[in-house]
Parts: structure tokens; sequence; C-alpha cells
């Protein structure tokens, strides 16, 4: 017989795997109340040292090109195939739901990362504009990342929910720090080996676990924070991170709609330039 | 003060200091300069000046000797019901035509009035150095006090600065102290206003003492946004050196608006200082009569008519 | 003898005012409920203009409750096409009417008849026009194939542009199929109401468009109304976080169109002379009261010296004076109220070392001055370099690189506007690309289009206006 080797599973704030720096975790139990990881609980000093990581990832991540953001989420999705098993087992193990169930949830994630890939090289050109102004003028609009977004991704999914936070955020050049299902926070930090496996820029994705409430407030306050996806929030907590975020004027989204290129374009900001025609 | 020496560097390097010009924001600042509205006293002031500022030209094949008789008494008499109109700035003409100029000025009370003659194998400037020399030394020898001469559009557009900046120095070296040298830079055949803007300062460079913007026979001529770069550069030169040189638009001037805005041009470019003959000038021939008639409607009340302002 | 030019003021005979107004609501006009009212002035002589009515929280109600009823039975179904029509004879009663509107706007807001004849006037009626077209083509606005309209929409507007922000806000709304309350600012509401005397004329739907005057207390009642399903605002930063807090956790969205403290960049190889231009007009365009001013400028240290000496040269050209003279430049600056925060600000400059400049001008007695203004050796810690000033005040800064000149103007809270200057063209790319700004104007600058997205970055606002993008915003598509 053999012990199995367990994970610890630790935060992921540019590029390393730190625990919190408040040394606290706090306990996951499987469906049927079985001990399962003791996940690091993020502090808010956590969230600040993951929105500097963000922010200095930026300038990088935000100036690639198109198809090279491309290819990167593309990578995400590769390497995330050859995890599938590992993604199963953690979301059986949490959600207590089926295998099937599990692995339907892993291959509509890897899928999604596969179709906002595409996006990355293609947002500018269907939601750009060249604007017909009247004069002697060239006019263009297009899509730009908004800076650093905040996120907290929808509480009742382990993975796929993350996925569908995470991917459109970075495919308009945006970097992230994120905020994982509160209960369900096991795939999170799997996902975060696949990113810093494929050739995602540290700092791009940032991914805390720990408790929602405890950490809505300081990403809706923080100056430097530019924008929030918070669909994993309750009511109140979106009401609160809202009447916050109002303090920096942070764009704040919550989206009913799964998989849209309006969620790439929720955290882009359109750039309109104006430049003379003339000999 | 010599800013360029002749040779092809010191030209080339010169010209490279030189600021781009946005046409776009020329011609934006140009038109709306032209939306200025000049009422009343200031439109009677500006008349007067316009009309002084007038070289009363005439440069057909068909110019004859009685032709440019008339225009001389009209220089110097504008309007003869009306002794308080000012005299025009110069007769224009042609060099076979300076003498008759010259001489009737002279019998009609207009001795003070300068006869400029157009030179360099005008309009085209397509000559030898030998034809325009004699061109030009015909033409002062004949009475001639301004010379117009063309620029070889040529020589600049294929890249020969030094051959149009020597041209201008050679003709102001005939001219000496006996003319002023205006200098012709086509600028229809420019095209872009960064060329004007070179061309008038190699044409400053190199002795002019006006620059001037076209020969009348060629179109686009004294467009605003053209004047308009000409005046920044005479006012930078200016700046530059201590050194007033004089402006003259000519050509596509034909009434009395389009005169007012080139003086509101002159006087919110290069400046107030610029509003006088001996630094502005206009080139034009059908314009004096409009401004006739506009002195006429402020001086009647009403509008006037040409039966009452005279032909030639 | 030099070349004055004789006074050319603008008949004001084509206006017909009226010693009062009443709110404009349900097509009609009333008085407000408690007949509570205030005085309008040109700011330009301090004479009252008219009083108008004060707009209670009752009025707003009644304007909400008349948009409501109109959204349901009339414009919500009328054909889009029809809808479009309605616009297309509202932009060409602007045009009709538009020296009256230009006129009326100079005597209210103080800004020259120039401006408000070129500019403000004909781009209000385009921006009709524009909108106009969009009404049965919205499929194609990029919010997906089945866009809905938001409902009533209320919107509150500066004193900056009366009537070209009452378009901005109103085209595109009616546009879309929303039907609108609107307050105009306090200090200038007359184009308002004669536009809603356009509406009469082009006979559009009763209770279309409401028109509320008032003040802040008129605008919070807005604001708050439960029956508002949008909120579209331009005016200050701080007021607009307000209305961030107030919506929160409502079912309300908002665009708004916020504060700026725009950076005009000249690099070394600029058109000077057309820079020089570029800079007037960032700065001295309608008195500097303008969100996307380029207050901020940057000038690379090599050129310092001579873009200084022609930018004062032309100043010194600037024709300061009657509003209503066709040859003035820059007029009366709105409000008392206005001209205190500027003098204030101004001085908070000199006291923090900067070099004032402003050059020989008579200034009236009568009504609300300052004169075009530069502080040069302005640094990043200025107030003046921080502040948004919107009066004609220009703080002056250097650069050495493009990397320090993109860092010193993304170094601000707002991100609304920014130039460039230079002829080459791929530094203008490059420098636009990293600028955090909505709207750049590369070699020139205060261009204004039906068809070009404004708005900006970070605290200066949510949302564009203008454009397919504009248009959007009044859309409701499913996110």
């Amino acid at each position: 017989m053999r012990i199995d080797v367990k994970k610890t599973y630790k935060l992921y704030i540019g590029g390393a795997f730190p625990r919190s720096e408040s040394g606290r975790c706090y306990e996951i139990l499987g469906a049927k109340g079985k001990f399962i990881a003791n996940p690091a609980q993020a502090s808010r000093k956590d969230l600040r040292d993951a929105v500097v990581a963000a922010r200095s990832a930026f300038p990088g991540w935000s100036s690639a090109t198109a198809f090279n953001r491309g290819q990167i989420l593309y990578r995400i999705a590769e390497i995330m195939e050859g995890r599938s098993s590992q993604f199963v087992d953690e979301i059986v193990a949490v959600e207590g739901c089926t295998p099937t169930a599990a692995q339907k949830q892993v291959r509509e994630a890897i899928d999604l990362w596969v179709w906002y890939s595409g996006w990355c090289d293609k947002i500018g050109s269907i939601y750009g504009s060249t604007n017909q102004v009247s004069g002697a003028f060239y006019n263009f609009t297009i899509p730009e990342p908004v800076g650093v977004v905040g996120a907290f991704a929808p509480q009742k999914s382990s993975l796929l929910g993350l996925v569908q936070t995470l991917a459109p955020i970075i495919a308009a050049g945006n970097t992230s720090v994120c905020v994982a299902s509160e209960k369900f926070p096991l795939s999170a930090i799997t996902l975060s080996e696949v990113l810093a496996t494929s050739d995602l820029p540290a700092g791009v994705v940032n991914l805390l676990t720990g408790i929602t409430s405890e950490l809505a407030p300081w990403m809706g306050a923080h100056m430097d924070v530019d924008a929030i996806d918070t669909t994993g929030l309750s009511a109140t907590q979106d009401k609160e991170a809202r009447i916050a975020g109002a303090e920096n004027l942070k764009r704040i989204s919550a989206f009913k709609s799964d998989v849209s290129p309006q969620r790439i374009l929720a955290f882009m900001e359109h750039k309109t330039v104006w430049h003379p025609i003339g000999l | 003060m010599h800013v360029i020496d002749g040779t092809s560097n010191s030209i080339k390097s010169f010209l490279k200091t030189l600021s781009p010009v946005d046409q776009v924001g020329a011609e934006a600042r140009a038109a709306m300069l032209g939306t200025r509205s000049i009422k009343t006293s200031s439109k009677t002031w500006a008349i007067d000046m316009a009309i002084s500022m007038i070289d009363l030209t005439t440069l057909e094949g068909a110019d004859t000797p009685g032709k440019v008789r008339a225009i001389c008494n009209k220089a110097v008499r504008p309007d003869p019901t009306d002794s308080t109109v000012p005299h025009v700035g110069a007769i224009c003409v042609y060099n076979d035509m300076v003498k008759i100029a010259r001489e009737q000025l002279d019998a009609v009370g207009g001795g003070d009035i300068p006869v400029a003659a157009v030179s360099t194998a005008f309009p085209s400037g397509r000559a030898s150095l030998e034809v325009k020399k004699v061109d030009t030394e015909f033409a002062i020898a004949n009475g001639a006090t301004e010379i117009d001469m063309v620029i070889d559009r040529g020589a600049f557009l294929s890249g020969d600065l030094v051959k149009v900046f020597s041209e201008i120095e050679f003709i102001k070296s005939l001219c000496g102290d006996k003319a002023h040298l205006k200098v012709i830079l086509e600028t229809g055949e420019l095209v872009t206003l960064d060329n004007v803007r070179k061309a008038s300062y190699l044409a400053m460079a190199a002795g002019a003492d006006f620059i001037k913007t076209s020969t009348g026979k060629v179109a686009p001529a004294a467009t605003a946004p053209v004047v308009l770069v000409m005046l920044e550069a005479v006012r930078d030169w200016y700046s530059m050196t201590g050194v007033k040189i004089g402006v003259k638009p000519a050509g596509g001037i034909r009434n009395t608006k389009d005169a007012i805005k080139q003086l509101v041009l002159v006087n919110e470019t290069a400046g107030p200082e610029w509003l006088n003959p001996q630094l502005f000038r206009i080139g034009a021939s059908a314009l004096l009569n409009d401004l006739l008639m506009q002195r006429m409607k402020l001086r009647d009340g009403h509008y006037a008519s040409p039966n009452y302002v005279t032909l030639d | 003898m030099t070349f004055e030019y004789a006074p050319a003021p603008e008949s004001t005979s084509v206006v017909k005012l009226k010693s009062e107004y009443g709110l404009f609501i349900n097509g009609k006009f009333l008085p407000a409920k408690g007949g509570k009212s205030f005085a309008t002035i040109n700011p330009a002589t301090e004479e009252v203009l008219a009083k108008v009515a004060l707009g209670s929280d009752a009025d707003v109600d009644k304007a909400v409750v008349a948009a409501r009823s109109a959204y349901n039975k009339v414009w919500s179904k009328m054909p889009a096409a029809e809808r479009g029509k309605y616009l297309f004879r509202i932009a060409r009663i602007l045009q009709e009417r538009a020296r009256e509107f230009a006129v009326l706007e100079t005597m209210d807001n103080g800004k020259p008849i120039r401006e408000t004849r070129d500019v403000d006037i004909p781009l209000a009626a385009a921006h009709f026009f524009y909108h106009a077209g969009w009404a049965d083509k919205l499929e194609h606005a990029g919010v997906g194939s089945s866009p809905k309209p938001h409902g009533v929409v209320g919107q509150i507007i500066p004193w900056n542009f009366p009537l070209l922000m009452l378009s901005w806000k109103i085209a595109p709304a009616l546009a879309t199929g929303n039907t609108v309350v609107l307050k105009p600012a306090e200090t200038t509401p007359l184009t308002a109401l004669l536009f809603a005397e356009v509406c009469q004329q082009a006979e559009l739907p009763a209770g279309v468009v409401n028109i509320v005057t008032g003040d802040g207390t008129t605008g919070a009642e807005i604001v708050n109304h439960p029956g508002i399903d949008k909120i579209a605002f331009t005016g200050s930063t701080a007021v607009g976080k307000g209305i961030a807090r107030a919506i929160a956790g409502t079912k309300k969205s908002a665009t708004l169109e916020l504060g700026g403290k725009g950076a005009n960049i000249v690099f070394e190889h600029a058109p000077i002379d057309e820079t020089v231009e570029g800079i007037i007009t960032g700065i001295f365009f309608n008195q500097g009261h303008v969100c996307c001013a380029g207050s901020r400028l940057l000038v690379q240290e090599n050129i310092h010296d001579e873009v200084m000496a022609k930018l004062k040269n032309r100043i010194e050209k600037i024709r300061v004076g009657n509003p209503l003279d066709k040859n003035t430049d820059l007029g009366a600056i709105n409000s008392a109220a206005q001209l205190a925060k500027i003098i204030e600000l101004a001085d908070s400059g000199d006291a923090e070392g900067a070099d004032r400049w402003s050059p020989n001008c008579d200034l009236s007695s009568k009504g609300f001055w300052y004169p075009p203004t530069i502080f040069t050796g302005v640094t990043q810690a200025h107030r003046i370099a921080r502040e948004e000033i919107f009066g004609p005040v220009l703080s002056v800064l250097t650069f050495r690189t493009p990397q320090e000149a993109i860092e010193k103007a993304n170094n601000t809270p707002f991100g609304l506007s920014a130039g460039i200057w230079t002829d080459k063209g791929s530094r203008i790319l490059w420098t636009a690309k990293h600028l955090k700004a909505g709207v750049i104007w590369a070699n020139t600058f205060n261009k204004f289009d039906p068809a070009s997205p404004f708005g900006g970055y970070k605290e200066s606002g949510w949302g564009r206006e203008g454009g397919r993008h504009g248009l959007a915003a009044y859309l409701k598509g499913g996110k």
C-alpha cells in the first residue's frame, strides 16, 4: 500500500505560489463532509501584493501582440487538456458531482480557452471602428485593455465559472487579481499551476483563495484596481463594491451570460485617435 | 545675415532646421482668420490701404503701349472723381513695356510710383542664365526699380537647390541698389506648404526683398494658407535676422473681401508692422475697381455700379 | 496707423426672450410646483436675461411619469424609421434657426458668437442628423441582434456647451427608442428651453422629451428617481462619483463624462506654427471651459523657449471681449462661481512658484472675465498641473524623452483627452498607444464630430458618447 502525496494548495501571486502572508488557511470539506484540503486564506495584504504583481505585469501583457496573447491562451488549453483527470478528481471531490458531470465541466472550460484564444486578435477589428467624421481627418476607435481587473469568480462552479471569468479579462490584454469560489477553490490552484507552465507571464493572472466577504471590500476600494467583475459577489457585496469603487470610478460589471464577447469588451476602453489628412 | 553660404550642404542643413507645416492646421488657421468681420471705419481704412498696396498689373501677350499708358493713368488717379483715393503701390509689366510705363507715370504725376518688371523668363523661368541676365539688366536700364523674378521650379523640384539659390543671388547682384527684388515662388507648382516654406527661406537667404506667391499664370495662386505660411516665414526671418522681408500675394485676389482677408492675415501673422506698401503688395488688376466700388458704397451709403469706375 | 477692427456685434434681434420660462413637461410649458424660479444672467454683462422655473421633486416626478407614458404608449411602439424622421426634422429646424440659437447661447453662456455660430450649433444639428440615421439600424450597433432601449433616461448636462451637450444626450437617446428627462445647467437653461420649442415645431409626441430646469437638487431628484432606467451625466468628477454611489445596487446604468487634465505633448519635430494654434485651441477654446482641454502642455525641453516665444506672440493676438462681437476669440467666464474657482487655482500657481504670464488686455468691469494666462516652470507637484482649472489657464511642463512624456501625461487620475504634436508618424502611433486617454488628437486638438466616440479613461468617466460606441450605451443587448 502507498500513501498519497497530497498537494498543498497555495496562492498564486506574481508567478509564485506563496502561502498567505497571514499564515492562515481554511478547511475545505468534500460533499460528504470529508476533509479535503487546507487552502490558503488570503488576506488584504495578499490582495495588495497581487494588485502590485498585476500592475507590474500589465505593460508587458497589454502590449504583447494579440497574436501572441492568442497563442498563450491556446497553450493554456493544451496544458489543461493534459491535466484533465486532476481537474475532474478535484471537482468530483469538492462539488460532489458525477465524474461525467465533472468531465463535462473540464472540457467546456478547456474549449472556452480555445474560443477566447481566437478572440484576442479579432476583438479590435470587430468592435473598433473607423469613423467618418466631417472634415480632413482620419479617425479611428480601438478597444484597449482597461488595466488591472479584480474578479470574483462565480461561487457555484469550481472551474468553468472561473475560466468564464478569467479568460475574457486576459484575452482583452488586462491583468487580473481573481478570487476563486470560496467553497470550491481547489481548481483555481490547479489552474494556476497550468498558467504557470503555459508561457503566461508572471503576474498576468493572480489567484487568491479565501473568504469572499473579507476580500471584497478591499478590492472595491483599492485605488489601483481599474475594474471589477462582481459576478461571484452577493447582491449586497456587489452594491458595496460599487459604492467603494466609485472613488476611482472603477468599471464594475456582473454578468448574466456566461460566454460573450461583451465580457471582453466590459473590460476594455475605447480610444479614439484623430489625425489630419493633408499633403 | 548669411545663414547659407550657397553650398549644397549649407542649404540642405539650413532647410532641415525649418519646422514642417501641417497643411490641415494651416488651412484651419487661415480659414478662421477669414471669418474676421471688418466693418465701417476699419473697412474704410483697409480699402485705402489695399489700394495703396496694389501692384497694378498687366501681363498679357496682347499688351500694347496704349494699354500700359491707361493703367499708368489709373495707378495715379484710381478714381478721377475723388482725389482722396490713394495711388497704387506700383505698376507691373513685361520688360519691353517698362520704359513706356515709366515715361507715362512721370508724365501724369506718378513719379513716385515704381515700375516693376517681371523678369528671368517670366512666367516659366525656362531660359539660360544669360537670357535671364539680359532680361533683368534691360528692365533696370529702362527704369524698372522693382524686379519680379521667378525661381527655377524645375530645379527646386529636382533637388538642385544650389541652382535656385545662386540664380536669386545672381539676379540680386544685378539689382544692386537700383532695384528691389521680388522673388516669385510659383506656389501652385511647388504644391505643398512645406515646399512653400522652404522656397521662402531659400529666397530670403539669397537676398530677396520680397517673396511673391505666383505669376498669376498658374492656379492655385495666392491662397490664404500659402500667404499664411509666407507671412510666418518673414515674421520668423525677422526674429532670426532683424531684417524685414516683404510679401506679395498675386493672382486670384479679385474683390474687396479677398483683399481685406489678406490684410487680416498680415495683421495677425506678421503683425501690423507689415501693413504698408513697403512690406506688403497685392498683385492684381480687376481688384482695384472692386475696391473703388466698395469705397463708393461706404462713402455714399448705397451700392455702386461698374459704370462709375473706369475700365482701365 | 494700425488696423483696428471696429466692433462687429451680431444682432440680438433674432432672439425673442420671454421674461419667464416654465418647465417643458409632456409637451407643454408649466410653472414649477410651488412656483419657485431663478434668474439666468448674461455673464458678459450680468444682466438678467429671464426667470426660469426651479423644478422640484414633484416636477421631476411629473416629467418621469410623462416620459414613461410616452415610452409605453408611443415611442417604443413607433416603427424605428418613423422615429428617425422626427430626429431628421429636429436637425433641420436647428439648422433653420441656427442663428437664433447661436445668439441666445452666446448671451446665456458668454462664449464668443464665432464659436456658437461655427461650432456649437452646427455640431448640435449634426448630432441629430447623424443619430436620426441610426434609428432603424440598431441591430448593427454592436450589442447583439435585438437591442432594446433602457426606457426612461435621466440626463444632466453642463453649462459649457449647453445646446451641444443637450444634443449629445437627446439625439442618441431618442434614436435608440428611449424617452428623456433632461436637466440643463443652472446658469445656461435658455437654449434647452428654445429646443423645447423645436420639439413642438417638429411635432415630437408629448412626453418623449421633457426638460426640467433647476439646480443641483433637481439633478439629484432625477438621479434618485426610481422611474429612471439610465443616467447620462456630463459634469464634474465629484458629482459623477456621487451618481455612481447613488445608483449602486439599483438597476440604473450610467454614462458619465467627467473632468480631465489633458496633456498636450509637443515633440521637437512638431509643425511648430500649427502646434501653437493647437495649443491655443486646446486651452482657450470656449474660455478653457472644456473637460477635454489641453490644459497641461508638455513641451520637449529642447524646443521649450522657441515654442513659448511663438505661443506668447500668438496669445497677444487673442481678442478678448464682447462675446457677441464676431471678432471676439475669448469671451466671458460663465459665472461668478467659476471665475472664483479659476482665480483660486491660478493664484495657487503663483503661491507654489510657477511663473505667470498674460498679455495686456482690457477687461470689462461688468461681467466675469479672466485673461488668457500661461504658467511656465510648472512641475507635476503643482496644483495647477493636477487639478482641473476649467478656465483659460495653461500649465507648461517640460520633458526630455518620449517615455518621460508618457509617464507625465499619464500621471493623473483623469484620462479624457491628450494631444500629440510631431511630424513623425511612427512616434504619433507609439505615443497614442501608450496614452491613457479616450480621445487623442494628433496634430490637431479639440475636434468633435457626432461620428467620433468621445469619453474618458479612469476618473474621466464611464462609457462613450458619439459614434457607434456612444449609441450602444443607450441600448441593452444582454451582457
